[in-house]
């Protein structure tokens, strides 16, 4: 097998919370966010969409969820939801409950309407340029800014 | 004796299901995509694999946060087709191959890969929507199916080098198996994409193109990517592309490329498709 160098653990985390627009999803995130995500799984059941399309906040107070979590479901804020925890393929099953196109509910998490977002899609997506690191774009811009002064 | 004959590379992105379920496959925005694939149905329709090592990944459908297995293998009679909110795909069960699985997974085993044996699952888009990729609309599926789940979801992941490795010990499993089997490994998932925050909609066709040219190689350097890399060019989802190393590494060291193709965009996907032979 080849040689590998083992990697620390904490370098390795810390690396991604420095791209921007991202929330990978960690240990920490998914420990913080676990109620929120089994919650959203419940949303595969007929049975459970029912009940919950019936009355949202109803069904919300049954689970273990904080009461800022259980606003930003309800508004289904999705970015807010990202930071609390959540993982987009167990909020997907809320997408689905509600009847929206997956690529709909990402343009909800960006400065785009739907069809602005579906537009940047057909015309290539979004480019990885000026995306990459957190810690570029500050260095840029303070490049940038050094050079107009 | 047993053979990996040829390895598949393919996103599995749901639409893609939506499209073949809907009839909408050779509409204008999804023909091009499928019209990728035609090539590939020819060439299935020849090969007539006995079994296809299906490595796929669960998106929050069977799994859910109560279990994350790495390294999951399906080793059951028979996999029914996971309600992913809006009912099961109206496609065939997917039939297993337990006496190959079994004998893969305690292979694997022996090889130091501490594999999570699964008697009973579902299937979700992951594994489904490369075999309509793949086959198409059958009444039944023309192979029987051992699917690898590999955890891309919760990290950390795998890494590239390990799934590679993995590979690696699948090949001398399936070869160490008495029965002549005409066997192909199927690597799914990716490209670039991205599916959530601000950054959502990144795609990115230069390093999609030379991660398949890395592919094509006969070194394994592209074992060597790290997760950060991944993350930062290809988007947060782009990571599953790590279940293409297990097909490569499968292969031996060199390979021949039957076919390949590309296209943007699929929703919020990029569609990568390859198709390997080893050529050792």
């Amino acid at each position: 097998m080849a040689e590998k160098p083992t990697q620390n653990i904490h370098e390795y985390l810390a690396e991604f919370e420095d791209i921007p627009g991202t929330r990978v999803y960690t240990a920490v995130r998914a420990r913080k966010g676990y109620w929120i995500n089994q919650f959203a799984m419940s949303m595969m059941q007929p049975e459970n969409r029912e009940r919950f399309k019936a009355d949202q906040r109803a069904y919300l107070d049954e689970w273990d969820i904080s009461e800022e979590a259980k606003q930003a479901l309800l508004r289904r804020d999705y970015n807010a939801l990202l930071d609390m925890g959540g993982n987009v393929y167990f909020l997907s099953k809320l997408f689905s409950a509600d009847g929206i196109p997956f690529a709909e509910a990402c343009s909800t998490m960006t400065d785009m309407t739907w069809p602005e977002y579906r537009q940047m899609m057909l015309d290539g997506g979004r480019s990885p340029e000026g995306n990459r690191s957190i810690r570029e774009n500050l260095a840029a811009a303070a490049a940038a800014a050094q050079n107009k002064a | 004796m047993a053979k990996i004959t040829a390895g598949v590379g393919s996103s599995h992105v749901p639409l893609l299901g939506v499209a073949v379920d809907q009839g909408k496959d050779r509409d204008d925005y999804f023909g091009p995509i499928f019209a990728g694939y035609d090539w590939t149905r020819e060439w299935e329709k020849n090969e007539k694999p006995d079994v296809v090592v299906l490595v796929y990944n669960d998106h929050a459908s069977y799994f859910d946060m109560n279990i994350v297995p790495t390294f999951a293998i399906g080793c059951a009679e028979r996999f029914g087709i996971c309600d992913e909110g809006w009912g099961p795909r109206p496609v065939p069960d997917v039939e297993g191959h337990p006496d190959l699985a079994w004998h893969i997974a305690q292979s694997l085993i022996l090889d130091d890969f501490d594999m999570t044996i699964i008697n009973k699952m579902d299937v979700d888009h992951g594994l489904t929507v490369p075999l309509s990729m793949m086959f198409d609309k059958p009444a039944k599926w023309p192979c029987k199916v051992i699917p690898l789940a590999v955890n891309v979801v919760t990290y950390p992941v795998p890494s590239g080098n390990r799934c590679w490795a993995l590979g690696e010990a699948i090949k001398k499993a399936v070869e160490s198996f008495p029965e002549d089997l005409n066997v192909q490994i199927w690597g799914t998932g990716g490209m670039s994409h991205q599916l959530q925050g601000p950054r959502a909609g990144l795609l990115n066709r230069e390093w999609d193109n030379r991660f398949l040219d890395m592919l094509e190689s006969d070194n394994d350097d592209v074992r060597h990517i790290q997760h950060i890399e991944y993350l930062r060019e290809t988007g947060s989802e782009g990571i599953e592309m790590v279940m293409w190393l297990i097909m490569r590494g499968a292969l031996g060291k060199t390979v021949k490329t039957l076919h390949r193709h590309y296209h943007i965009p699929c929703s919020n996907t990029a569609i990568g498709h390859i198709v390997l032979e080893p050529a050792d």
